[in-house]
């Protein structure tokens, strides 16, 4: 059957909409100092913020994985108030504003509050040292991976877990051999999107860890610093950022559409 | 039919977007780029002129004045453009931003604060700062450039922590006690108030820092921002910053 077509006045918001998206990815690209990327690019300042995102990025999503997956599988399972509140604070770090965020972890593990003061006590002072940075970037990437996931489990059909325990499989072999492998594509999606997120990860770095070179200077810290020290090179460096977003992205959505292909 | 709404409400969004805030009638609207370091004096002087100026309110737009200068080229719409330093300032001159010739209306020193009752014993610029987490401004930032300048001045080399790009962000990190040191423009120890203990710098005068003032050129209201800036080096405008602990 053919899907009948949609109203052709509709042209006129979607126009907006492209245009308002673009406009000001265009108008960044347009003023790109082509010529001279190589060399602000090739800065030291800026490499360093380039592999200190990419080090600390993969190692976000990789702690996002170990401890959002187990809470992606319970939550899905969850029914009525608990799970409620457990998916609620699975994703208030998501809404929350970064700044917010940075404060709240601030608060929390500053060395002059109790928990904080305690963790510094017994040896472990993360304040101004990269583990702070992934520390602010997990908390508010995970909780892509954890909403993705759980929404992928909950729709995933039950009938392959059911015949794989009928059969006699145990949990953690129905787990590994029958569930996973059929979120796999949510699961993909799900780390593009953290790994994504802590890309851009800004406010919760600046207020939490810091900003000094080759430690906790990402690249959003990067170019924000550039911003006020040259703006070519903060134009340079936004376009690898956008660059290394619009690929995620791009494998996100690809992961999602081989969503079911394979059970 | 339908597309006639779209386009009235489309028309609408716009206008009402573009619109400026305050359009009252008869009223004027005095527009303030200032550095971020000048953010409560300039506000209380804001207040006087209103009063002395009926029918003008006075609009502040604080940041950090590279990120002004850049709004300005980009023609963000405002009267009086105050620069933390002499190099953004001229930055702005350059680019033809600028009216008349910018005037230099005080300066501003650097010191080092700790927090409140001082847990790490920091006793100055020298060897109780080893180990410690000290926080500073990044070079090229105004109040960066000035600390990596008082470092040569002094001799000494100072291992930061974190080079923050505003100069309030070194303040709040030793308020919080996160940090344990941070060099800081004076004005800022002394808006802390006693959230931080401040230790003043012998030869901080070596590297002092500018500000300056200046009308813009697309200004309306030159005559209304001339005002303004009279205001700002005029014995008011001095007595309120000095209070503040510019100058001196």
């Amino acid at each position: 059957m053919i899907r009948p077509p949609l109203p052709r006045w509709l042209l006129l918001p979607v126009t907006a909409a492209v245009v308002f998206l673009g406009v000001p990815l265009v108008a960044l690209l347009a003023r790109v100092p082509w010529t001279r990327l190589p060399a602000l690019l090739s800065a030291p300042a800026a490499l360093d913020a380039f592999w200190l995102s990419l080090r600390t990025c993969a190692l976000t999503t990789l702690v996002a994985l170990v401890l959002g997956l187990p809470l992606a599988l319970l939550l899905s399972r969850g029914k009525g108030r608990w799970a409620a509140a457990g998916r609620t604070l699975a994703t208030v770090p998501m809404v929350l504003p970064p700044v917010v965020a940075g404060l709240a972890l601030l608060v929390a593990l500053g060395r002059r509050e109790p928990l904080g003061g305690w963790l510094a006590a017994s040896g472990v002072d993360v304040a101004f040292t990269t583990t702070a940075v992934v520390i602010a970037q997990t908390f508010v990437a995970m909780p892509y991976l954890v909403v993705s996931v759980e929404g992928a489990l909950r729709s995933a059909p039950d009938d392959y877990a059911i015949a794989a325990a009928t059969l006699g499989a145990s949990p953690t072999t129905v787990l590994r051999r029958v569930s996973l492998p059929l979120v796999a594509p949510a699961i993909a999606s799900g780390a593009a999107l953290a790994f994504a997120r802590a890309l851009g990860e800004f406010g919760a770095t600046l207020t939490f860890a810091g900003s000094l070179q080759g430690t906790t200077r990402t690249l959003p810290l990067e170019i924000y610093l550039q911003r006020e020290v040259d703006t070519d090179t903060a134009i340079a460096l936004s376009v690898v950022l956008i660059t290394i977003a619009a690929l995620l992205v791009a494998a996100t959505a690809r992961f999602s559409r081989g969503a079911w292909s394979q059970p | 039919m339908s597309r006639q709404l779209c386009a009235g409400l489309a028309a609408a969004l716009l206008l009402t977007a573009c619109a400026p805030a305050s359009s009252g009638s008869g009223n004027t609207d005095l527009v303030v780029f200032a550095a971020s370091s000048l953010n409560p004096t300039f506000a209380t002087l804001g207040k006087e002129f209103e009063a002395a100026h009926p029918g003008v309110t006075v609009r502040f737009s604080f940041d950090g004045s590279a990120a002004l200068v850049d709004q300005l080229k980009a023609g963000a719409p405002a009267d009086v453009f105050a620069s933390a330093d002499k190099a953004n300032m001229d930055k702005a001159s350059t680019a033809g931003l600028i009216g008349n010739s910018p005037v230099q209306f005080t300066t501003n020193a650097l010191t080092l604060i700790v927090p409140k009752g001082n847990p790490a014993g920091i006793t100055g610029l020298d060897a109780s700062l080893d180990n410690k987490l000290l926080v500073v401004c990044a070079d090229g930032v105004p109040c960066g450039t000035a600390t990596k300048k008082l470092a040569a001045a002094l001799g000494v080399t100072l291992k930061p922590v974190s080079e923050e790009t505003k100069v309030t962000d070194v303040r709040t990190k030793v308020e919080s006690g996160q940090a344990d040191a941070g060099i800081v423009y004076v004005t800022d120890a002394k808006a802390s108030g006693g959230k931080v203990d401040t230790l003043p710098i012998a030869g901080a005068d070596k590297a002092r820092n500018s500000y300056l003032i200046g009308r813009v050129l697309a200004s309306k209201q030159a005559s209304l921002a001339a005002a303004f800036v009279t205001l700002i080096t005029g014995e008011r405008g001095q007595q309120v910053l000095e209070t503040a602990g510019f100058g001196g």
